[in-house]
């Protein structure tokens, strides 16, 4: 009983955790069809960013509280500055091109990013821990678990539910689907596909961000993290069914709840699992468990 | 039979002797490059292979880890050390699991396919990372091959292994170009152009894309069992995706061209990393990104299409000059 309660609140967490570093990647593929892998990169300046932020803010002496509103101010401030950089300064002369050779030039932008993080702030792991303990801890069936843990639950379903708001029932968000159904039919009806797809990218980047950036007070920052994560965040949104919302919840919840369940019933198998079923979904239903299937073009 | 030779082939075969003399000629870090970049150039050259026919394997590492394993395994466990030995069953631990993975992938495309392949391989890395009998992620070491009994020592030992990668690599290089000039081969790139005309002209491009797939898996596996050879180690990171990554990378650079360009860009790529490195150990994965953007952006064929053009110039040339 113990083992289910604690399954549930991990599996959870992870879920939230998840979700919220692979959305992004979800919703510029959604509306690019661009598979990007520089997400990880987006992953890792945020989560720099905002240790870093986090860590001078403290030095100064001033209370943790405010280092709350550090988390999502570095978070959309990576999201503005590299998301505007790579979309304008490369990915718009790519529009058009293969998909498979868009991935190969996020990957050439993510290696880039890579060397971005390492030139900035060192190879050294930064740690910024004090904003997920200052909320305290709270027992649940006998087991600690932070405030922080729950906070982040929280932010993933305000984050789900904004996004959906914004795409459902705005002007802006409605626009954009016709965006998404048909490209060159909704720049001849006027709509400015160019500033939809740059907006797009930059959400895209700071959800990234803002991934790396609540992680950052729970594990110490270092090089490579940008790499492990978007395997995580290719299994999250190729389970749901690539460029949907809802995808990415239900694969968040999947990839989440078999993390957890490995890691308190059999801890080797932890990262075997995630993969074994992103390979496994992959095998039975390529476009994901809820999408429908394209149709096959000639 | 030599009338069948294309040029590709003759300079192969020429040019194995001449890497067998380098290898008493050259200081011995040169030559420990180049037998390195043997072994990870075969790993590219499977990569080249799926990319002729428009498929990007972001998972190549599992069959080059898949290859490095076996080989580590049967010295770690059965004693075996024999080097044909230890690069036979490396080539059928690869070709087995290929084909039953082919069956899965051969249906996928596009991203897809690279999404998958990427997967497989890193359902290895996580297995891999976790088994603590071969050493977790620190991996383990391998002994130092033996050739039918022979187990020579010192200087000596180097070399037997230097000319003993030497040689499959090329005897494979041109199995792959043989192979590239023929019906199946060219089925390939018509795939990539466009798979349902291939079906409608009657072939099975499933059946076309799972060989390929194979055939690609056995070279990096052999070329998995050479490169563990040569660093006498083996550990997980060989079928992480972003050593995959560099396989894809390799083969972008140097294009699909000719068979023996992923050879040649590995080699270099070798010898750029150990200056990059050294003068700026932070910027070396910099330098491959903007590289590989720059190379998709003004030369969506690769390196190798600089030489084919002027190649091409030459002739150009020539016939103009035999004209006037």
């Amino acid at each position: 009983m113990l083992t289910a309660i604690a399954i549930a609140v991990d599996g959870l967490g992870f879920a939230a955790w998840l979700f919220l570093s692979s959305v992004g990647l979800t919703l510029i593929y959604g509306v690019m069809r661009i598979l990007n892998i520089a997400h990880g990169g987006f992953y890792a300046l945020g989560a720099y960013s905002s240790a870093w932020a986090i860590g001078l803010y403290l030095q100064t002496g001033s209370t943790v509280a405010f280092t709350y509103l550090l988390i999502p101010l570095s978070a959309i401030a990576v999201g503005i500055i590299a998301g505007l950089l790579i979309e304008r300064g490369v990915l718009r002369f790519m529009y058009g091109r293969d998909e498979v050779l868009m991935v190969l030039v996020t990957y050439a932008i993510f290696l880039i990013l890579e060397d971005v993080t390492k030139i900035i702030w060192g190879t050294e792991s930064l740690v910024a821990y004090q904003p997920a303990y200052y909320l305290g801890n709270i027992d649940i069936a006998g087991i600690p678990y932070t405030v922080y843990k729950f906070a982040l639950i929280g932010l993933a379903i305000a984050c789900a539910a904004v996004l959906w708001w914004g795409l459902n029932r705005t002007r802006t968000g409605k626009l954009l689907l016709v965006v998404i159904e048909d490209r060159e039919i909704s720049s001849a009806l006027g709509i400015n596909v160019t500033l939809f797809f740059t907006v797009t990218f930059i959400i895209g980047a700071t959800l990234g961000a803002l991934g790396g950036a609540v992680t950052a007070p729970q594990i110490s920052v270092v090089p490579g993290i940008g790499a492990e994560i978007i395997v995580m965040a290719f299994a999250v949104i190729v389970i749901g069914g690539m460029g949907s919302i809802g995808g990415a919840i239900i694969g968040a919840l999947f990839v989440g709840f078999a993390r957890a369940i490995s890691v308190h019933l059999y801890p080797a198998a932890e990262l075997f699992s995630i993969y074994l079923v992103m390979a496994a979904v992959l095998a039975v239903k390529p476009y994901g468990l809820f999408a429908l299937s394209e149709r096959r073009k000639i | 039979m030599t009338k069948n030779l294309d040029r590709t082939e003759k300079g192969l075969i020429i040019s194995l002797p001449v890497l067998i003399a380098l290898g008493f000629i050259l200081p011995e870090w040169i030559v420990n490059y180049i037998q390195v970049s043997l072994g990870t150039g075969l790993v590219a050259l499977g990569v080249m292979l799926q990319m002729r026919a428009g498929l990007v394997s972001f998972g190549q590492g599992l069959y080059f880890c898949i290859g490095g394993y076996a080989a580590g395994m049967a010295g770690k466990f059965l004693g075996v050390s024999d080097i044909f030995v230890l690069v036979a069953l490396g080539l059928f631990a690869s070709v087995t699991v290929a084909f039953f993975a082919g069956f899965l992938l051969r249906r996928y495309r596009e991203i897809f396919f690279a999404m998958l392949s990427l997967a497989l391989s890193m359902i290895l890395f996580g297995l891999l990372s976790k088994l603590e009998v071969l050493g977790s992620t620190d991996g383990f070491n391998l002994p130092s091959a033996t050739y039918l009994g022979w187990a020579p020592e010192g200087d000596t030992a180097k070399y037997a292994l230097y000319v003993a990668t030497c040689i499959p690599t090329i005897i494979c290089t041109i199995l792959l170009n043989r192979y590239l000039r023929g019906p199946m081969g060219y089925v390939g790139e018509a795939i990539r152009e466009n798979e349902l005309r291939v079906e409608y002209l009657g072939t099975s491009a499933h059946r076309a894309v799972h060989i390929k797939y194979i055939i690609a898996a056995a070279v990096s596996g052999i070329g998995g069992v050479l490169w563990a050879l040569a660093l006498g180690h083996v550990d997980p990171e060989m079928t992480n995706w972003t050593t995959s990554g560099q396989f894809v990378f390799v083969s972008i650079l140097s294009g699909t061209g000719n068979i023996v360009a992923p050879l040649f860009g590995t080699f270099i790529l070798e010898i750029v990393r150990v200056y990059a490195v050294e003068a700026s150990p932070n910027t070396w994965q910099m330098i491959l990104g903007t590289l590989m953007l720059l190379t998709i952006i003004f030369l969506p064929k690769g390196l190798w299409s600089l030489i084919q053009k002027k190649k091409a110039a030459i002739s150009t040339q020539k016939m103009a000059g035999s004209e006037s």
